[in-house]
């Protein structure tokens, strides 16, 4: 069953609809509720491998539904250090809960400052109110 | 070019069912309610229900009417009695298609073309231009509403008298007016009910209420691929003739058509390709236009909700079409593995 709309407090926001939880130089990263609804039931996820990097706003996987396959925009820059395999294997995590067993990696991130450059949460409900 | 989308006679029931609607051949139609995996096996399972009102009706009237239909249509018309009705095609000059399509029977003199939304105009046009004296040809689509209702409970759920696929007959659903045809896209069984355009809201109303789950456009695709129906636009085009598509079957090449003399002498010599149904042997979907990397392309691809991987069609060389082929599939740059399977990709056993 898919999760009911909600963007917690605590993340950060890239305006493609990616989230990062941000804690001790590490981040974890997933996709929005706003982002799993529009694909709607994840069929597929296409993970990179741990040890790889990943560049803020270049992609670093994909999330497929039935109908659509989308990019998944890397909201901060880092070194992979765990994939969520679990999305893998039973991608309607992903819908079921975004921002907890749905998340895609983590990064230790290569450069914290720019996390500056993320929406808070209020900053992206105005911006998804905009779309 | 900005244009005003067309709306069914069932519109607002999408709309308070919380539908998601997109833009599909100029109309504003479902795509999904629930989901499209949870609609798709409702339809598996037991029964669901699609606003197919955006099809094309053509009416075709008059005491030439079997003449002019039997020379424009491949397959063989003569075997379509009042009561009857058959999947067949409209060709061009060159054997290629120009729309799929199933003709009812209504009288000795009267048939109904049900066609792809896409192509009312172009097929609608197509008769007309040759329309001869004693046929009338009518383009009737605005008069009727149609809804597909399919599964394995489908016909017990609505109460209406089982009969054999490829059969029609007037009924009426809890005082509506309509008629049931006993043919669908699903390879499920099933009807496809047509009423009067006024009277599509409130047979959408009676179908749910008898347990139908309400379906989009995205399980109808899914459905359709599972069962290997070829989608007109995708898989078939005024490019691509029946014999390479697998449907020869479809084709009489002992009556008189347009292009039958081009599709006999494809035949003579074989097709050089062959539209090939398949699934994928590792984790990756599909998708229209993706390069087959043995030669060709994918011409629908996408997720079969009943087996949990990737399925597709397209057109390869006849000697990577046969069952078992290894073919790989260019994903965003990726080749995937793959394999060609017997027609359909997906039957469920009968219970």
């Amino acid at each position: 069953m898919a999760a009911a709309e909600s963007y917690p407090d605590e993340l950060r926001y890239h305006e493609q609809h990616d989230w990062a939880r941000i804690e001790d130089g590490e981040a974890t990263l997933g996709i929005t509720w706003f982002a799993q609804d529009a694909l709607g039931e994840l069929v597929h996820v296409e993970a990179p491998e741990e040890g790889a990097t990943v560049t803020k706003d270049e992609s670093y996987g994909e999330v497929e539904s039935v109908k659509a396959v989308s990019d998944v925009i890397a909201p901060l820059s880092g070194e992979i250090v765990a994939v969520n395999a679990k999305v893998v294997d039973e991608p309607e995590r992903v819908n079921e809960d975004p921002y907890g067993e749905g998340w895609l990696i983590r990064i230790r991130l290569s450069d914290p400052s720019e996390v500056d450059a993320l929406l808070d949460v209020d900053a992206y409900r105005a911006f998804l109110a905009e779309q | 070019m900005p244009q005003t989308l067309l709306r069914t006679p069932v519109y607002d029931r999408h709309v308070e069912a919380g539908a998601r609607l997109v833009p599909f051949a100029g109309w504003e139609m479902p795509v999904q309610y629930e989901g499209v995996i949870p609609e798709h096996r409702a339809v598996r399972e037991d029964c669901g229900v699609f606003d197919v009102s955006h099809m094309g009706e053509i009416d075709v009237e008059g005491p030439r009417a079997h003449e002019l239909l039997q020379g424009l249509l491949s397959n063989d018309l003569d075997r379509v009695d009042p009561g009857g009705a058959q999947y067949t095609l409209l060709t061009n000059e060159r054997g290629g298609i120009v729309d799929d399509l199933i003709v009812y029977r209504l009288d000795p003199h009267r048939y109904l073309l049900v066609v792809n939304a896409s192509n009312r105009e172009t097929d609608f046009e197509w008769l007309r231009e040759r329309e001869i004296r004693g046929s009338d040809v009518r383009d009737v689509s605005d008069e009727y509403a149609l809804l597909a209702v399919q599964g394995p409970r489908a016909i017990e759920r609505l109460g209406v008298p089982d009969a054999p696929p490829f059969t029609w007959q007037e009924g009426e659903l809890d005082g509506v007016e309509v008629m049931v045809n006993y043919t669908g896209y699903t390879g499920e069984r099933g009807v496809e009910l047509m009423a009067m355009a006024d009277d599509g809201a409130e047979l959408w109303d009676r179908v749910i209420a008898r347990g139908a789950v309400p379906c989009g456009l995205g399980a109808r695709d899914t459905l359709r691929l599972e069962a290997c129906y070829p989608l007109h636009g995708n898989d078939i085009t005024p490019e691509t003739d029946p014999i390479s598509a697998g449907l020869g079957w479809t084709c009489a090449l002992d009556t008189e058509f347009t292009g039958v003399e081009e599709l006999r002498a494809i035949k003579d010599r074989g097709p050089e390709r062959r539209l090939a149904p398949f699934v994928m042997d590792e984790k990756a979907i599909p998708r229209q236009g993706m390069p087959i990397v043995e030669g060709g392309e994918v011409t629908s691809g996408t997720y079969s909700p009943m087996l949990g991987i990737g399925i597709g069609m397209g057109y390869v060389g006849t000697e990577h079409s046969q069952p078992g082929s290894e073919l790989s599939v260019d994903v965003r740059g990726t080749p995937r593995r793959g394999h060609v399977v017997t027609k359909p990709i997906y039957k469920r056993e009968e219970a």
